[in-house]
């Protein structure tokens, strides 16, 4: 008995630390920004907090109503939708050539593949402004090679959030696949070799060995994919700044504009607290859905 | 004291007691923090040395800030405490960090300046530095918005001087629409843009807001006949409806006639020159904005340089603003950016007072008018734009059209009546 409750101190104290960290640098700051939320914090309360009220949920009310608000929530869904399994699959993809047996310098091949994902955003941002520029961008020069005309990517409201995917989608790649590397590493390769003496053709042992081996691979990337690409913002700030015509102003560059730019902070984090629920419905059916799809 | 021993030591004893008496601060090295936006920014560092001569013992540090973010990152300033001493400021956003209790009053300053002169500024210009009736802005560079057009175009058409009314206006592009044909337009009002729109509304005599500035004022019969003259422009498809983004080159289809109107700014005025060949430059010129009867108001556009509240050298900073207002620096300014200058005098020189294409700026600098000075203005406008824009393309009636314009005003200067009806003004 003693010994039991003095253990229990004992793993207490060893994650006191943890747990005050987590709460003053966590808990306390979403408090925070809940309480926020319910007042509407503005440029007259940062002149004078006495010009702070109390409103309740209208900053909720009123954003659920905003026809910006709900564009800006479409924006971000596209951009999901489109982005997380084009970059699944190319990430995929890249593992899948990697982990092949034919290809020599594996090691650079994947440092090379990799290099997106710790280049900085901006910097590469500015370099494919020119790639994607409409006259002397080489994207365009490319298309017009094979007789497509040229597209104004970051100019045409239709354009502007592909382009940012394809940008994305690039500039991400390359951390999911060396996940993906990993879960193929775990594939025995009985299963390989047992397949093909049933002469099973690549697209089958792909399909029915490697698919099922890397299932709980795939949701934990889709789940994290999902969750890092709901919170789209570096990109449209640097590339478009929201436009043209709003047309890549995500949920968080909305937010950004509120808080930042009008600074209205109390419905800048009734934003947040938005996002957050969107984000937690998603990650709750996507683990519904892995668990029916006979996943762990 | 010693910080500048060779020097002092050059000078002799006597001369060190005398150049102690002269400077009051006594401080050597005073640093001065002023920021810029953009391509001023970058500029205005050039002129400083000129001022750090005549103001021995002070020296500036110019920080330039790219306009995008500009808005941004002098309200977290002001939250953070890191504004600087002094600082470019749009005039649309004077009222905002006024409301603040970021900008410091300069009246006092200029009624004891020899430099600065209300009366030597463009009176509209003037005016948006004013608010509640105290000045927190001293302007630095000019703008307002007007008509460029095809010359060649508007004589071919029957007209051999640009139109002076709204009438004479949509007489002339009616003209030219039938001049050009169906595939092109006689005006270009990009619809992402609300200054054409605000300059309309800004010709007449109605506020666009009321209650003291508490509530829109869009159903009034002075803006309702400004949104109707700019529906009727795309009704009769004299104009496309498209945003600018939707043009692709505007120099390009400016010269293929594809319009031959366009409402802009100064800084086209280089763009013009630059980007139409070289051949082509007599097709292209300038007109002051037809108003509803005879030549009508603009909008007063532009920056200023204000000081902040919480500067310890504001006496430094005001000699800053005094250098910069001076006719030398204003031209000189002139040459190097190709923004209009402030003071009237500046003008006199011949390169840009002989110049026909600038001298229809400065007619419409003389009658242009300050936007309303609510800190919520700039939001207002976009939303102005948005329902304009949707009346345009979704064929909305200018009474919904102006009706939802209030709606939407109202709805933004909730907090604004709020602080009226409670007698909370600006901490002065």
């Amino acid at each position: 008995m003693r010994g039991q409750i003095g253990s229990q101190r004992a793993g207490w104290l060893f994650v006191a630390p943890a747990v005050a960290i987590i709460g003053v640098f966590f808990f306390v700051p979403v408090l925070a920004a809940f309480v926020l939320s319910l007042t509407d914090f503005d440029i007259y309360s940062l002149a004078d907090l006495h010009n702070l009220r109390f409103v309740g949920l209208r900053n909720y009310v009123d954003l659920l109503v905003n026809p910006l608000f709900w564009q800006a929530v479409g924006n971000t869904l596209y951009f999901v939708g489109l982005g997380v399994p084009l970059s699944i699959a190319a990430s995929l993809g890249a593992a899948l050539l990697l982990d092949s047996r034919l290809v020599r310098f594996k090691p650079f091949f994947r440092t090379a593949l990799f290099a997106p994902v710790v280049t900085t955003l901006v910097a590469v941002a500015v370099i494919w402004r020119y790639l994607l520029h409409a006259r002397y961008g080489l994207i365009n020069y490319a298309l017009g090679e094979i007789g497509i005309g040229p597209i104004d990517w970051l100019g045409d409201p239709h354009w502007a959030m592909p382009a940012i995917v394809i940008f994305a989608v690039w500039k991400n790649f390359g951390y999911n696949m060396i996940i993906f590397v990993a879960g193929l590493q775990t594939i025995p390769q009985d299963l390989y070799e047992a397949a093909r003496i049933d002469g099973a053709s690549a697209l089958r042992r792909f399909w029915h060995v490697t698919l099922p081996g890397l299932g709980p691979v795939i949701l934990l990337v889709s789940l994290l994919t999902i969750a890092g690409y709901l919170q789209l913002f570096a990109e449209p700030y640097v590339m478009t700044q929201g436009g043209p015509g709003q047309a890549t102003v995500s949920v968080l560059y909305f937010m950004y504009e509120q808080g930042f730019k009008w600074w209205n902070l109390g419905v800048a984090s009734a934003v947040a607290f938005l996002l957050f629920v969107l984000m937690l419905g998603v990650t709750v059916l996507q683990l519904a859905i892995g668990r029916r799809g006979g996943g762990p | 004291m010693s910080l500048r021993p060779s020097r002092r030591a050059a000078l002799g004893q006597l001369a060190a007691g005398s150049l102690a008496a002269c400077a009051p601060s006594g401080r050597d090295g005073e640093v001065l923090r002023f920021w810029a936006m953009g391509r001023e920014g970058e500029v205005v560092q050039s002129m400083m040395p000129a001022f750090e001569r005549a103001n021995p013992g002070v020296r500036v540090e110019v920080q330039q800030l790219p306009w995008s973010g500009a808005h941004a990152k002098l309200l977290t300033a002001f939250a953070g405490g890191g504004l600087p001493d002094l600082c470019q400021m749009g005039n649309t956003w004077l009222p905002e960090f006024t409301a603040l209790g970021a900008v410091e009053r300069l009246d006092a300053r200029v009624a004891g300046s020899q430099v600065v002169r209300a009366a030597d500024n463009f009176p509209g210009i003037w005016r948006t530095n004013v608010v509640d009736g105290g000045l927190y802005g001293i302007p630095w560079y000019v703008d307002s918005r007007l008509l460029f057009y095809r010359r060649d175009l508007l004589a071919r058409a029957g007209y051999a001087a640009p139109p002076a009314s709204w009438a004479q206006w949509l007489e002339a592009m009616t003209a030219i629409k039938r001049l050009v044909g169906p595939q092109n337009y006689a005006a270009l009002l990009p619809l992402n843009e609300y200054e054409p729109l605000l300059t309309l509304a800004l010709q007449q005599d109605d506020p666009l807001l009321r209650d003291r500035g508490g509530r829109g004022n869009f159903q009034s019969p002075g803006f309702k006949r400004a949104l109707g003259f700019y529906a009727e422009i795309f009704r009769r498809g004299l104009a496309p409806a498209a945003a600018d983004t939707q043009i692709g080159n505007l120099y390009d289809e400016f010269a293929r006639g594809y319009f031959s109107f366009y409402i802009s700014g100064p800084w086209n005025l280089g763009e013009f020159s630059r980007r139409l060949p070289a051949d082509r430059q007599d097709i292209w010129m300038t007109a002051p904005m037809p108003g509803p009867a005879g030549p009508g108001a603009g909008i007063a556009g532009g920056s200023s340089l204000v000081v902040l509240k919480g500067s310890s050298k504001k006496a430094a900073a005001w000699r800053l603003i005094e250098h910069l207002s001076q006719v030398p620096a204003q031209t000189g300014f002139w040459t190097l950016t190709g923004d209009l200058p402030a003071r009237r005098d500046a003008w006199a020189q011949p390169a840009l007072g002989g110049d026909p294409r600038a001298a229809a700026f400065r007619a419409q600098l003389e009658r242009a008018k300050a936007a309303p000075q609510a800190p919520e203005w700039e939001r207002i406008a976009t939303e102005m734009q948005l329902v304009a824009e949707q009346m345009v393309t979704k064929g909305m009636s200018v009474d919904a059209a102006a009706a939802e314009i209030d709606k939407r005003a109202d709805a933004l200067l909730e907090k604004h009546r709020w602080m009226l009806d409670h007698n909370r003004g600006a901490p002065a």
